[in-house]
């Protein structure tokens, strides 16, 4: 599976790619609140405003429950650590960062879904009745998200004969016609749902409120303060750029850097920002625009996404 | 030298048998257990030994049984099953000599346990008829005797017992229906020879034998709608044979369907596949569900049990099928994928149960919402439980990931095929076991959130403390093989495709390890659970090392945050009840809980009311629709039955006459 | 889409806060957060007793008009999550044990805004036998916003001192 790169541009690829998921990612909800701040009619905060805050929370005292166990401080760390991985295996600007060829889709999913369970896990050790609700309410969602994500992937999976990343956009690069498919369309979709879940969006869930009863993903947060905050809403928006990073290269791979030289690298960075501005922008516009679901409306979304897929498998059939 | 081990095995099996049965109490236990772990060590050796060079171990006696042949012939198949069955057995009697709960120091279960164990190892040694069923009977029945130790203390004893018992000699009767049909129509009871004739056999004489062995079978394996024991009987039994019941036994049950379906009978028509595929669905989804919504620890373990055994009857079905339909390698990957899931489950469920059960001992209860607070009780148990759920849970970097991947991948590269059976059972498998691996890591994240973490619940589970050496010692050794599977599967991958290619017809080209990582042959697909190891500790490593560098101030204990309440009572904790109660609701049509309302009223006005008390009840579908409505109906049936024996010779001179009529007619 | 709905669309993006005036860069309390906060202040508010006059206020500054956000100043619903507290009304006797819970949940480094007359020295409500006393009497207080209600552009501007932006 080796491209023949050398492993001192394959390392630079990762490395660039971990930073760019660091920077980026807080950069990037900065950009969809501005977004949502305009549509409102206000000014809103500066787009590097949740640097701000990150730099601001490293430097404040950290607490723990008294009764908390180890767990409670290692939850961050986890869930940091599986985005890192991701972010620096996983084909985002490049083909063939290093081991790329062990950037497995389904591997991808269960990496992610480790640091859900760390961060459900350190909720529910802090004793309080609001851990164990975010944690209950995150992972019936995460439960019920799994199965419209794994076949959108065996939908995207089955063209390319094969899970492996780099193989799948490889082969998308080279049939540009696969875009137009009837499974592409049902899968993207249907991934767009899951993404929405999975990160904590609306109208899944409302990242800004205050009201603990209708709280899913900060819920799980609310015990945790200085850098253990700064790691969990950190990994929070490395999690939005990965998935949105990935959507957009598995979908519309064109600008990927096929090559290590540094004018495809920065031709990699420009069309990714690109993809990052206008998928944020439509994610920002969109949550403006929708109320909230009830929570146990949920599952209907959700399984309407497991429709979706299963119809972009079924048509993958069909279709030669 | 192979035979000669496979009988000192079963020899020292039988000492350990005698040790308990004679051996004062003071050495009972430990006499027995040593012995059984030497059993278990000799198997070890038989079944590497015959895996590694591929012959296999032969044991021929015709005077053991009178008018029947004892005859063991142990391939690499069954040698997969041995070694399992040894490190499980291992690890559970290592356990046993710091357990001292629910009567397994009695002479009964001391005796009965080794017995056990030894059926354990032979069964998959087992070519012929006769010493298979003999030695299915011994597993069964002493698996019931030890089900049924604590009997006298405990009245849900006696009914588990009841239930594992009519389960269990239903599927066996199925299985000697089965078997037997086999072997007359063959001509013969030996397994090599059966093997050859049944291809010349007629359709229905193959399918009817499969579909007996199918329902014989997968009882025993757990497999939904015969799996209504499994909750019941794994809960009551003390630890360890839980622990050797969910690990080893149920395995027995897919090798038993594997055995028959493509041993004996070298596969079948698309639709034998597609009942074991669809039982296997339906098992794995019906497990998943109602461990996500149980609370009894060993009950949501059971019924993980029922999942996972789902799990595998999918692979060993989607194999069954591309065998059928001529895709030989894709046909051998999927048996791995299932067989590496049979060693994984093994691995992590033995953990699981012997874990529950130190906590049993420490907390006195197995109620999740009656736990609470033990990982910092328990500091050697609580991180074994952890490492137990998240290998069950297919999280990297343990081996359940690993397993579950090989499933995924052999569904997915069976899709272009272009066969319409396998392009619709495909998706459905992959549906399936997505929706699995979701209810499993959420059922997980509460055991251990509201059973280890958080804040104990009650006085007991605040007094709990560490539970012996011994005990800790044989999970732990199990967790050990969890984590060490999962970053290097490599050591064991081999001698699974080994085990699976002793199968007949099916062949891979080339290996499925390269280096360090799983390789798919001849398709793109790559997987490198060591490196991901590396990558999590790395990564977390550095992010730890920043934290702690960017820390400014030491970190603060402090009350947790409760909106300013000042009476903070553990009472506000989440409970398991209603961590599950949102998943509960979403598959409110499935589970279809009983809820009861109990108000009882003040003496002086019945407006004012003193308590109220709620009682939830999920009790399983399949025994609420169909089980006991057909235990009314025999009951009835019985009535009525009762009635025409009535004592008048005449009637039963009639019945004799009838009878001899009816017999002379077929018979012409 | 009418003419006149792009026109109020394009209103709305070219969004037009009040003028706030220049922060209050007063006190060494203040100037030493600003100097830590640098461009980023979140606050709990907790309203201890008050007749939420002070509330309509504080839920203004961060309408369109005045536009709070766009110093970087929020607020959060945990104390964990906070750099301080913005407290409301005279502490009533039932408020001040919660009201100490919520300052003692707040890491450290940590400052207290009293907004109003009432946190200041309890208001129009001195001596009432359901106040425990000012904000000042029950945590101590590091900023303090006079007015009956204060005016939000006041308020603004004391936030903005205290973030540093």
């Amino acid at each position: 599976m080796s491209t023949g790169w050398s492993i001192t541009s394959m390392s630079a690829i990762s490395l660039l790619q971990v930073v760019l998921v660091i920077v980026g990612g807080p950069l990037l909800l900065g950009f969809m609140r501005k977004v949502r701040c305009r549509m409102e009619g206000r000014v809103g905060p500066p787009v590097h405003q949740p640097l701000l805050d990150l730099r601001k929370m490293a430097g404040r005292e950290r607490t723990r429950p008294e009764h908390a166990s180890w767990v409670f401080p290692l939850a961050p760390v986890v869930l940091v650590a599986t985005t890192l991985v991701v972010a620096a295996v996983a084909p985002l600007l490049a083909t063939d960062p290093a081991f790329g060829w062990s950037a497995d889709l389904f591997a991808v999913v269960f990496l992610l879904l480790l640091g859900s369970v760390s961060l459900a896990l350190g909720a529910l050790d802090t004793g309080t009745a609001f851990g164990g609700m975010g944690a209950s309410r995150a992972m019936t969602i995460g439960a019920l998200a799994e199965p419209a994500l794994l076949v959108a992937i065996l939908a995207l999976s089955v063209p390319a004969h094969s899970s492996n990343l780099p193989t799948i956009i490889i082969r998308s690069l080279a049939h540009p016609a696969w875009l137009a498919t009837p499974e592409r369309v049902l899968a993207l979709v249907a991934f767009v749902i899951v993404i929405v879940a999975e990160s904590g969006r609306l109208p899944v869930d409302n990242p800004s409120t205050h009201l603990e009863l209708t709280m899913i993903h900060e819920a799980m947060m609310l015990e945790y303060a200085g850098p253990d905050l700064a790691l969990v809403k950190l990994a929070e928006s490395m999690r939005l750029v990965v998935l949105f990073t990935l959507l957009a290269d598995l979908f519309v791979p064109w600008g990927i850097a096929t090559s290590p030289g540094p004018w495809h690298l920065a031709v990699a960075l420009a069309s990714t920002a690109g993809k990052l501005v206008v998928l944020g922008a439509a994610l920002a516009v969109f949550e403006v625009t929708v109320a909230k679901l009830r929570l146990f409306r949920v599952p209907e979304l959700l399984a309407g996404a497991f429709v979706l897929a299963t119809l972009a498998v079924l048509s993958t059939l069909v279709v030669p | 030298m192979t035979a000669a081990l496979l009988v000192a095995t079963a020899l020292m099996g039988l000492a350990g048998t005698a040790a308990g049965a004679i051996a004062p109490v003071r050495f009972r236990i430990a006499l027995s257990s040593a012995l059984t772990i030497a059993a278990c060590a000799l198997g070890f050796v038989v079944g590497a030994e015959v895996l590694h060079s591929g012959h296999a171990a032969v044991v021929h006696t015709t005077t053991l049984m009178p008018l029947a042949s004892f005859s063991l012939a142990l391939d690499r198949f069954g040698a997969l099953f041995v070694v399992i069955t040894a490190v499980v057995g291992i690890c559970a009697m290592i356990f046993r000599f710091g357990y001292d709960g629910q009567g397994l120091a009695s002479r009964t279960a001391s005796s009965i346990l080794p017995l056990f164990v030894t059926s354990l190892l032979l069964v998959p040694a087992a070519s012929n008829v006769t010493t298979f069923l003999f030695l299915w009977e011994l597993m069964a029945i002493t698996s019931l005797l030890l089900v049924l130790t604590d009997h006298a203390r405990r009245s849900e004893v006696q009914v588990a017992g009841q239930w594992y018992a009519v389960m269990t000699q239903l599927g066996a009767a199925a299985l000697i229906l089965g078997l037997v049909l086999l072997a007359t129509r063959s001509g013969s009871q030996s397994f090599a020879v059966i093997a050859v004739r049944s291809a010349h056999l007629p359709a229905w004489v193959r399918s009817t034998a499969f579909v007996l062995a199918v329902v014989g079978f997968g009882s025993k394996a757990g497999a939904v709608p015969l799996h209504v024991w499994l909750p019941r009987a794994h809960p009551e039994a003390p630890g360890p044979v839980s622990a050797l019941m969910s690990a080893a036994m149920v395995n027995l049950g897919v090798y038993g369907i594997v055995r028959v379906g493509m041993g004996l009978l070298s596969g079948g028509p698309a639709w034998w596949w597609l009942l074991v595929m669809g039982l296997g669905a339906l098992s794995a989804m019906f497990g998943s569900l109602h461990s996500a919504t149980s609370k009894d620890l060993k009950r949501l373990l059971a019924y993980s049990t029922t999942d996972n055994v789902g799990l595998m009857l999918l692979g060993v079905g989607a194999s069954g099928l591309f065998a059928d339909t001529g895709h030989r390698a894709l046909a051998l990957l999927a048996l791995v994928a299932a067989l590496l899931h049979v060693v994984f489950h093994a691995v992590f469920k033995g953990s699981l149960f012997l874990s529950a059960s130190s906590v049993h001992q420490a907390a006195g209860s197995t109620d999740l919402d009656q736990l609470g607070g033990l990982l910092r009780r328990m500091p050697v148990s609580g991180p074994i439980f952890l490492v137990g759920g998240l290998a069950i849970a297919a999280l990297p970097p343990f081996c359940g990931f690993v397993s579950e991947w090989l499933l995924l991948q052999s569904m997915l590269h069976g899709l272009p095929s272009g066969d319409v059976a396998i392009a619709v059972a495909m998706p459905i498998g992959v549906g399936v076991l997505a929706l699995t691996g979701g209810l499993t890591a959420f059922t997980f994240t509460k055991a251990i959130g509201i059973g280890l973490l958080g804040l104990p619940r009650t006085q007991d589970a605040e007094r709990a403390g560490e539970v012996g050496r011994p005990m800790w010692i044989g999970a732990g050794l199990l967790a050990v093989l969890c984590l060490v599977f999962g970053v290097a599967p490599f050591l064991v991958i081999p001698s699974v495709v080994d085990a699976a290619g002793a199968v007949p017809g099916l062949h891979l080209a080339g290996a499925l390890t390269r280096g360090w990582n799983v390789a798919l042959p001849g398709v793109p697909g790559m997987l490198a659970p060591g490196l991901v190891a590396i990558g999590l500790v790395g990564f977390g490593g550095l992010v730890a090392l920043g934290r702690h560098l960017v820390q400014q101030r030491p970190v603060r204990l402090t009350e947790a945050w409760g909106c300013g309440r000042e009476l903070q009572t553990v009472r506000m904790e989440y409970t398991a009840t209603s961590f599950g109660e949102p998943l509960t609701r979403v598959f409110e049509d499935v589970l279809s809980p009983a809820r009861d309302v109990d108000v009882s009223h003040l003496a002086e006005s019945r407006y004012y009311t003193e308590a109220a008390v709620i009682h939830t009840t999920i009790d399983d579908a399949f025994e609420r629709r169909v089980y006991r409505p057909a235990d009314r109906m025999l009951v009835r049936w019985g009535a009525v039955a009762r009635r025409v024996p009535n004592g008048s010779v005449h009637r039963y001179l009639a019945f004799g006459l009838v009878a001899l009529i009816v017999v002379l007619v077929v018979l012409a | 889409m009418s003419i006149m709905r792009l026109r109020a669309i394009g209103r709305r993006l070219r969004a037009r806060p009040a003028d706030i005036g220049d922060p209050d860069r007063g006190t060494p309390v203040v100037v030493a957060a600003a100097k830590r906060l640098r461009g980023s202040l979140q606050l709990r508010h907790v309203d201890a007793g008050s007749c939420n006059g002070c509330e309509i206020e504080i839920a203004s500054i961060f309408s369109p008009t005045y536009d709070a956000e766009r110093f970087g100043i929020r607020l959060e619903a945990s104390p964990r999550h906070c750099d301080g507290l913005l407290v409301t009304g005279p502490v009533t006797r039932n408020m001040a044990a919660p009201l100490r819970k919520t300052f003692d949940a707040v890491p450290q480094p940590r400052v207290v805004v009293a907004v109003g007359d009432c946190a200041r020295d309890c208001g129009v409500f001195r001596g009432a036998y359901g106040v425990e006393g000012a904000v000042s009497d029950v945590v101590p207080v590091d900023l303090e916003i006079p007015g009956c209600p204060p005016d939000p552009a006041a308020i603004v501007r004391a936030l903005r001192g205290l973030a540093g932006t």
